[in-house]
């Protein structure tokens, strides 16, 4: 099941051009006795949207949270604006700091307001002055449309709404790419696309993203390649409507015949 | 009863009191500095700092608090020289405090580690992620809540180092246990009367104590 699917525009060239932004190269991750992610070789372009899908347990999640380092991989290895990440300490979180990250239930810092969560970074990492980082916040909170929730609590708001202020908590850091792991699963079938619709507009803006949802909508509407995902190995990658109407693995058509059905 | 009256006026019982309140403050506050230090080695990245705090809290959650005492009047002052005063009183106070701190710290230290633990994973992930290193991190996100998830097991870690508190008698400091076995040796017929004097005493320190931990958990609880 090598790459069959592989007459996508060229991407697997690794030599450091200036326009790929994230790059990993013979990445390998074991959890244990457990091969999550197998000689995993990807570039990401400035700009470009990437969508993972597979089904689960397949190491999007794994992959998604290697890039920033939540997850320290075993061998290979990342690259983010032609700099490899680094190990520990205050170097890794200067890079983490470049790198916005959505997770799939929310993560607000649960003791603080809304617009505390969004100032926290630029205030504490940014080093930017109060007053700076509110007006950053609040026309951010803005944009994602929650800022007349600035004063509340995390728990006090829905899902969908929690989510939007992720993004924009993420977004307050400036970060050259931005992860987005599952980002609408955890959330009630009505909050789905008031968060995809933030997402689709930050595509629209040119920012790089990687996403790994199962939103085909959004794909479809987002996405410049579909990377498909099975067993810790990326199976497939094309452009999305190519991928999701002519897949050319048997992996991909099973796994796309399977969430089509319902 | 006058006679017992007498009896009470004739001693300091208040003076003997604030001793021990005196204790339990200096005490609570160093243990509480050292116990957050020491949990925030138990959750450090750093192995060596993280073997430190758990042998720390193991030999010392383990050990007898009387023979700690012992140990800082019988070793620590005498062959290690630590002294903290030349009036002999004062710095047997002092040599109490110490080991009232070093011995609780171990208690404080697995209280907010329980609270730790009631802070979500995610949280600490979305620190990292937005750029925050293991300190700011700790102090920003993950304390903060610990803390309001581990008020009702500091608060039974405050009520016993309260209590503990007599065992300074140990290290000869005035304190109210000391003034109770004085009280009953020169009045044997109100022991009844006075160990139950001193008893409420306690009660009395104490009951706050848990009243104000049962409010303080469920006022500041982090609501998910
Ligand atoms: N911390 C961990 N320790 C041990 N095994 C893990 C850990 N995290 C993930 N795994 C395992 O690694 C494999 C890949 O996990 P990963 O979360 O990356 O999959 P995924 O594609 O995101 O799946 P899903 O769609 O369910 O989110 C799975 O088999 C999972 O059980
Ligand atoms: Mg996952």
């Amino acid at each position: 099941m090598d790459n069959p699917g592989m007459d996508a525009p060229a991407t697997q060239p690794a030599e450091a051009s200036s326009d790929v932004l994230v790059s990993l190269t013979d990445v390998n991750k074991y959890f244990g006795a457990l091969h999550v992610l197998q000689d995993i070789n990807l570039d990401v372009k400035r700009g470009e949207v990437l969508v993972v899908i597979g089904p689960s347990g397949s190491g999007k999640s794994t992959l998604c949270r290697a890039i920033n380092r939540l997850e320290p991989i075993n061998s290979g290895s990342i690259t983010l604006d032609g700099q490899k990440l680094p190990e520990e300490g205050k170097p890794l979180a200067r890079l983490r700091a470049d790198v916005g990250m959505v997770f799939q239930s929310f993560n607000l810092f649960a003791h603080k307001s809304i617009l505390e969560n969004v100032t926290l970074g630029p205030l504490k990492v940014r080093r930017l002055k109060p007053a700076e980082a509110k007006k950053q916040a609040m026309e951010l909170l803005e944009r994602v449309g929650v800022a007349n929730q600035a004063n509340k609590l995390p728990a006090q708001l829905s899902g969908g709404q929690q989510q939007r202020v992720a993004i924009a908590r993420a977004l307050a850091m400036q970060p050259k790419v931005m992860l987005f792991d599952e980002p609408t699963s955890a959330l009630d079938p009505e909050m789905v696309n008031e968060v995809l619709d933030v997402m689709v507009s930050l595509a629209s803006e040119g920012m790089t993203m990687v996403v790994v949802t199962h939103e085909m909508g959004f794909a479809r509407k987002a996405a410049d390649r579909v990377v498909f995902m099975a067993d810790g190995r990326i199976v497939e990658q094309a452009p999305p409507d190519q991928f999701f109407d002519n897949p050319q693995s048997e992996r991909a058509k099973d796994f796309l015949s399977k969430i089509l059905t319902h | 009863m006058s006679d017992f009256l007498d009896v009470l006026t004739n001693y300091d019982i208040l003076g003997a009191y604030w001793v021990n309140i005196q204790l339990a403050f200096f005490s609570a506050v160093f243990a509480l500095l050292l116990g957050l230090v020491l949990a925030m080695m138990r959750i450090s990245p750093v192995p060596s700092l993280r073997g430190f705090g758990a042998s720390y809290v193991n030999l010392m959650r383990n050990t007898p608090l009387t023979v700690i005492v012992v140990f800082a009047i019988l070793v620590l002052w005498p062959i290690f020289n630590v002294s903290f005063s030349d009036n002999f009183n004062q710095n047997f106070f002092w040599l109490a405090v110490l080991s009232l701190s070093l011995y609780h710290a171990s208690f404080f230290c697995e209280a907010i580690r329980s609270g730790v633990n009631t802070v979500p994973v995610g949280q600490a992930e979305a620190a990292r992620a937005i750029g925050l290193s293991f300190l700011p991190a700790a102090r920003l996100v993950i304390m903060p809540q610990a803390f309001r998830g581990a008020i009702a097991p500091l608060g039974n870690t405050l009520i016993a180092l309260i209590k503990n508190t007599t065992v300074a008698a140990a290290a000869s400091v005035a304190e109210v246990s000391i003034l109770m076995r004085e009280m009953i040796e020169s009045n044997g017929n109100y022991v009844i009367p006075i160990f139950l004097t001193i008893a409420v005493g306690f009660v009395i320190l104490v009951i706050p104590v848990g009243m104000l931990t049962t409010y303080l958990s469920q006022k500041l609880a982090v609501s998910r």
